[in-house]
């Protein structure tokens, strides 16, 4: 298998505490993998490890065949890892084209030219507005980012990511908070940017994930209790259990598995 | 906080500016603004006092850097005052002991600045909040200290008599005058500079980090680089504003590294306005004139800047201008 992402013996501890304990996940090129557990699995924090937004008690991270565990997050996201936040993260008082414009402006390397005027930025425009077409935000493109309702600014949240052409997306709970059509948009949307790249993705909603996943990881208590393709993970007694009382609805989809 | 958030109003919300001021990166508010600055530069010394003026463009100066920190990246720095102070002494020492022009000596004043500020601002960067005031706050008492002692500063006296000098080695700034048109000249190059870095490449991504820092990362920016980038570029600046004003009163003092300096430079940017692009020149008038003419109640005017500063703080959180920005519907 060619693995783009992988992990071996991944832990991280806070004050003695295991919120990840010997993670060793491995992420296939061109897969969108799903990861899931229950609340307080590890697994946000499991992607603060593998974006190095945290460093890891123990373990190695590999991406794209170099080991990136001692690396700082700002180049691992050079390298072609980039990673959405659980709380959606825009920047507010920009205006939605100005986001993902932050993003495009990274192609020009470092951005320490005080004394130019921003017009040069403008160049960057008529890409911005295609990454907002792609995501349905055309009719926002200049309003402030801070006053989109939660849908769209997840929405804005993943046309700046795709604005680095990332290899690979973390994605952490794309749809949580959203109306079922925005659901629907965020997973059509998914199912369409993961053309040619990696995605890795936690997510509650089980329906998404058995819609959009090629293979899933179930976390809980920090360690990995199950990997497979949906159809078997759900089966799976271990992992029933695990979601029995958190979550119904896996139950019930085992029950028609 | 509320206050805050109105003071950064959505660039959406731009007006477009006045032409040609619209390419300084101003808004129509602010163009008006600008150009009512620029008639009150022009205007200013023949109804006031030179020599008030010229302190007060000093103070604007130091706090429109000091506001280019905490206003645009987020960043609270408690110990400018050691820029601006050191600013002061280069300048003082370039022009009396090395007798350098008033342009070059002004200039050995930023440069002090500069490199003061990456030192600082290197060892102070990697805190967040209020850890990062205080290391800025300790650097800046080391600093005092030094010059307490080392002999270049003149310790308690420091260093008196500067001269003013002749532009270029040609015209002579004897005259309050023609040292008031090189002062507002150096105030206008500055507050246009940090218009210009408020809106360049650089300061997009700086807006970025203060919005949202690990997003900013998230993005691939190294974040650090670009603050520190921006604190030398403030620091720069203070030193540019404190050598200024000690070639204005032809002295360089302990008082202009002094804790209590850094204090004031935040109460004027607070006053005036944070994160606004006229609020820390407003602020510095206020301040200054409050200074000058309450002179007479001595040790009163601590009180009654206390006063102030808590008024502000209750009334209008968003200073002057953006008190003034939020009801007009404009950002200033
Ligand atoms: N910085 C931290 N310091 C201490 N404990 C932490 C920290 N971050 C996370 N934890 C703990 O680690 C555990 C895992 O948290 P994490 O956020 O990774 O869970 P999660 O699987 O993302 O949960 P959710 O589905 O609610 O988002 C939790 O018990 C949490 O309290
Ligand atoms: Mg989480």
């Amino acid at each position: 298998m060619d693995a783009i992402l992988e992990t071996q013996g991944l832990s991280k501890q806070f004050l003695g505490f295991t919120a990840v304990g010997d993670v060793s996940l491995s992420v296939r090129r061109g897969s969108i993998h799903g990861l899931i557990g229950p609340n307080g699995a590890g697994k946000t924090t499991c992607f603060n490890l593998l974006t190095k937004f945290l460093p890891p008690t123990s373990g190695t991270i590999r991406f794209n065949g170099r080991d990136i565990t001692r690396m700082k997050p700002a180049e691992v996201a050079r390298l072609g890892l980039v990673r959405s936040f659980q709380i959606s993260a825009v920047f507010p008082h920009l205006t939605v084209l100005e986001n993902v414009r932050v993003a495009l402006q990274r192609q020009r390397g470092g951005s320490f030219d005080f004394w130019r005027s921003d017009s040069v930025l403008r160049r960057f425009d008529a890409r911005a507005r295609d990454l907002l077409e792609d995501v349905g935000l055309t009719a926002f493109a200049q309003r402030a980012a801070g006053e989109l309702p939660y849908g769209r600014k997840r929405a804005l949240e993943i046309a700046t990511t795709l604005a680095l052409e990332p290899t690979m997306m973390l994605l952490d709970e794309p749809t949580a908070g959203m109306t079922a059509e925005d659901v629907d948009r965020i997973v059509t949307l998914v199912k369409r940017v993961a053309e040619g790249r990696t995605v890795l993705m936690v997510e509650h909603n089980l329906k998404v994930v058995e819609g959009l996943c090629d293979t899933i990881t179930v976390l809980t208590r920090g360690r990995i209790l199950a990997e497979g393709p949906y159809a078997e993970v759900s089966r799976n007694p271990e992992v029933i259990a695990a979601y029995l009382g958190t979550d119904p609805s896996i139950t019930g989809a085992a029950a028609h598995g | 906080m509320a206050g805050q958030a109105t003071a950064f109003t959505a660039t959406a919300q731009q007006s477009p500016g006045l032409p040609g001021l619209a390419a300084l990166g101003f808004n129509r508010a602010q163009s008006i603004a600008f150009l009512l600055l620029l008639g009150l530069l022009l205007v200013g010394p023949f109804v006031l006092y030179p020599v008030f003026l010229m302190k007060l463009l000093c103070f604007a100066l130091f706090a429109c850097a000091f506001n280019l920190l905490i206003g645009y990246v987020g960043l609270l720095s408690f110990g400018h005052a050691m820029f601006f102070g050191m600013g002061g002494y280069v300048t003082a020492h370039a022009a009396k002991v090395w007798g350098l022009t008033p342009e070059l000596a002004i200039l050995a004043g930023g440069a002090v600045g500069a490199v003061l500020g990456v030192v600082a601002g290197w060892i102070a960067i990697r805190r967040q909040g209020i850890y990062f005031a205080m290391i800025t706050l300790a650097l800046a008492q080391m600093i005092f200290f030094v010059c307490l002692q080392a002999p270049f500063t003149g310790g308690e006296d420091g260093i008196q008599s500067v001269p003013r000098g002749a532009l270029l080695g040609v015209f002579s700034l004897a005259q309050d005058m023609s040292l008031y048109w090189v002062v507002a000249a150096v105030f206008l190059a500055g507050f246009l500079l940090i218009n210009r870095i408020i809106h360049s490449p650089f300061g997009q991504v700086l807006t970025a980090i203060r919005e949202n820092e690990p997003r900013a990362i998230s993005l691939g920016y190294r974040v650090d680089d670009y603050k520190l980038m921006a604190f030398t570029l403030s620091a720069t600046l203070a030193g540019i504003a404190g050598g200024t004003k000690a070639l204005v009163f032809g002295i360089a003092t302990l008082t202009d590294v002094y804790w209590a300096m850094s204090g004031e430079v935040v109460l004027m940017t607070l006053v005036g306005g944070l994160g606004t692009v006229f609020g820390p020149v407003l602020g510095a008038a206020v301040i200054v004139s409050m200074q000058n003419y309450l002179a007479e109640f001595g040790a009163w005017v601590t009180v009654i800047q206390g006063c102030i500063f808590v008024a502000c703080v209750l009334a209008f959180r968003a200073g002057i201008a953006g008190q003034l920005g939020r009801w007009l519907r404009v950002r200033l």
